[in-house]
Order: C-alpha cells, then sequence, then structure tokens
C-alpha cells in the first residue's frame, strides 16, 4: 500500500484571529488598570456627591490622609491608632517639601474619611494638619452617578 | 508564519511554536480581567484653611454677603437633627440650597467668590451629612448643560467643638 507523502501538510488550526483578538483584550486591560487605586484603602467608604467630579489637573503635591469609620488614620499605607501619631508623619512630609524647596502651604491635604465617621475627627484631622504648616485641604468624594 | 518547505533544498518546515505563546498571553489575559475593578469616580472640595490667626473672624464691613454660619446638630447616633444658617432653620439640604441659592444669586456674578459658608457641626456628626451640606451650598449641576453652577466657593470649618470646650 502506497502512502501519499504527509510532511508538511499537517493539519492546522489558523491561530491568527485568536492571538490578534487575545493581544487586543491584553491591551484593553493594560490600558484600564489602575494603580492609583492602591491609594484607596478598602475600609473607607467615600460619601457620595453630585459635585463630586475628577480634578481637571492633579494637585501639585498631594498628601493623602484616610479616616476610616472606627477612628482609625491611615497615611501612606501606615495605620496611625491615634491623631498625636500623626505628627511624625506629617513633620516627615513637611521635611520632605522644604528639600524640595517648596513651602508647606503648597501642599494639598486629601481628606479621604469614611462617610460614617464622625466630621469632629475630621476637624480634629485638620487641625492637626494646620499646626503642621498645611494649608490647603480637599474632602474628597464619591461621584453620585445615581442623579 | 509558516515556511514552505522550499522544494530544490529539501529541508525540514521551520515551525514556531505557538503554544508558550499562547499560554503566556492567557496568563497575562488572565492577570488583567483579575486585577481589573472599575473604580468611580472621585473628586474634591477644596477648602483653604490657614491656621486661625487672631484678627479672624471679623467681619468687614463692605462686604456683600457677610459670613453664613451653618450649623448641623446631630441626634445621639450621629444621623442629621437639625440645620440652621444664621439662626434660619431648614427642614432638608433642598430648603438649604434653594435658599443660598437665592441669596448668593441676589448678590451678582462676583456673589459666589465673595460668599463664605462656615460649617459648625456636632462633633458626633456621620460625616457623610457634613459632605451633603458642603455639596448644598457649594453648588449644583446645571441639568442642560451638565456643568457645576458654583455658589458658594470658600468654605471652612469652626474649631472642633470637644476641643475648643477642653481648651476653655
Amino acid at each position: 500500500m502506497r502512502f501519499k507523502k504527509t510532511e508538511g501538510r499537517m493539519l492546522e488550526a489558523d491561530m491568527t484571529p485568536m492571538i490578534d483578538m487575545t493581544f487586543q483584550l491584553i491591551a484593553f486591560f493594560m490600558v484600564l488598570i489602575n494603580f492609583t487605586a492602591s491609594e484607596t484603602h478598602e475600609r473607607v467608604q467615600l460619601p457620595q456627591s453630585t459635585l463630586a467630579k475628577p480634578p481637571d489637573e492633579p494637585f501639585e503635591f498631594p498628601i493623602t490622609l484616610q479616616l476610616t469609620d472606627t477612628g482609625l488614620f491611615v497615611i501612606g499605607g501606615n495605620e496611625v491608632a491615634s491623631i498625636q501619631g500623626l505628627r511624625p508623619y506629617l513633620l516627615n512630609e513637611a521635611t520632605v517639601l522644604q528639600q524640595r524647596q517648596k513651602q508647606i502651604s503648597d501642599a494639598t491635604v486629601i481628606i479621604r474619611a469614611h462617610k460614617g465617621a464622625q466630621t469632629g475627627m475630621v476637624q480634629d484631622l485638620i487641625k492637626v494638619c494646620q499646626e503642621n504648616g498645611f494649608e490647603k485641604f480637599a474632602l474628597r468624594a464619591k461621584e453620585d452617578v445615581g442623579n | 508564519m509558516k515556511i514552505r518547505r522550499s522544494t530544490s533544498s529539501g529541508q525540514d518546515t521551520i515551525e514556531l511554536q505557538m503554544t508558550p505563546m499562547i499560554d503566556i498571553v492567557f496568563q497575562l489575559l488572565v492577570f488583567f480581567i483579575m486585577t481589573f475593578k472599575i473604580v468611580s469616580l472621585e473628586g474634591d472640595f477644596n477648602i483653604q484653611m490657614p491656621l486661625a490667626s487672631q484678627d479672624e473672624g471679623l467681619p468687614d464691613e463692605n462686604d456683600l454677603l457677610p459670613p453664613m454660619r451653618l450649623t448641623l446638630t446631630a441626634n445621639d447616633s450621629g444621623q442629621l437633627a437639625g440645620i440652621s444658617l444664621n439662626d434660619r432653620n431648614f427642614a432638608n439640604f433642598r430648603e438649604l440650597h434653594d435658599y443660598i441659592a437665592s441669596r448668593v444669586g441676589d448678590a451678582g456674578p462676583s456673589g459666589s467668590e465673595d460668599a463664605e459658608v462656615e460649617l459648625d457641626c456636632d462633633y458626633h456628626l456621620r460625616y457623610e451629612h457634613t459632605i451633603e451640606a458642603v455639596t448644598a451650598v457649594s453648588g449644583y449641576v446645571d441639568r442642560e448643560t451638565d456643568e457645576i453652577v458654583r455658589l458658594v466657593e470658600k468654605i471652612r470649618f469652626s474649631p472642633p467643638q470637644e476641643n475648643a470646650e477642653a481648651s476653655d
């Protein structure tokens, strides 16, 4: 019995469209991946506001301070139980600013407080920052899309 | 790409090994899908609050709009119990917003720049109500143009209540 020469005529699926689509999917997810989410804290649920629109331009020197509903402060990934414990971190930020030849008042303190947090604690937070020379504050809220 | 066997040379075909590449590509795809999180947009309310100086709190008599003092009181559980602006009570933030809009609107186009609101909140008031109040006084979204119309741009907090009592 004679066999036909089969070398080089293997049955192959055409991979090109699948790889095209897969690369497009990868590109899509790569573009949309948001590393700024690392600034957020899973325990902080922001209050909603219809006026909370993303800023046109980012702050020059943002310092993010977070406050959970249980009254825990988070700065730069460190959890601080008491408000007085924030002072060393704020002093550190102020020193960094001075080394960059900038005024402390140029920095913006972004406050991300849980919606159930006590307003008084937010005010205490602002007060501690003021005592360290910070003047600009931004109260962060989540965009209310339901309206 | 598959290179067809040349008839003259007689060499074997060179085939790209697709399997490892597809493995990696799928792993990348799975990584990005798993880390993908729809983040809701966030915005800020800017507050300019330098440390209180000695001459602060004295209203300028030339001001068209004297500083408005918004007082928010809370019940024991931290829920909103009362809203009052310069001793005038409001049932909800909608009323407050309409009042602020009429008052700032009367002051002319520069009203939004001159107007100032000082927030005086109970210590244990839930923060979301404070943000609601800030939203009510700072502006609204125009339904036709979908742009934000600013009302009061200067917002600040009065000193925290418990600390004020402790320092007396």
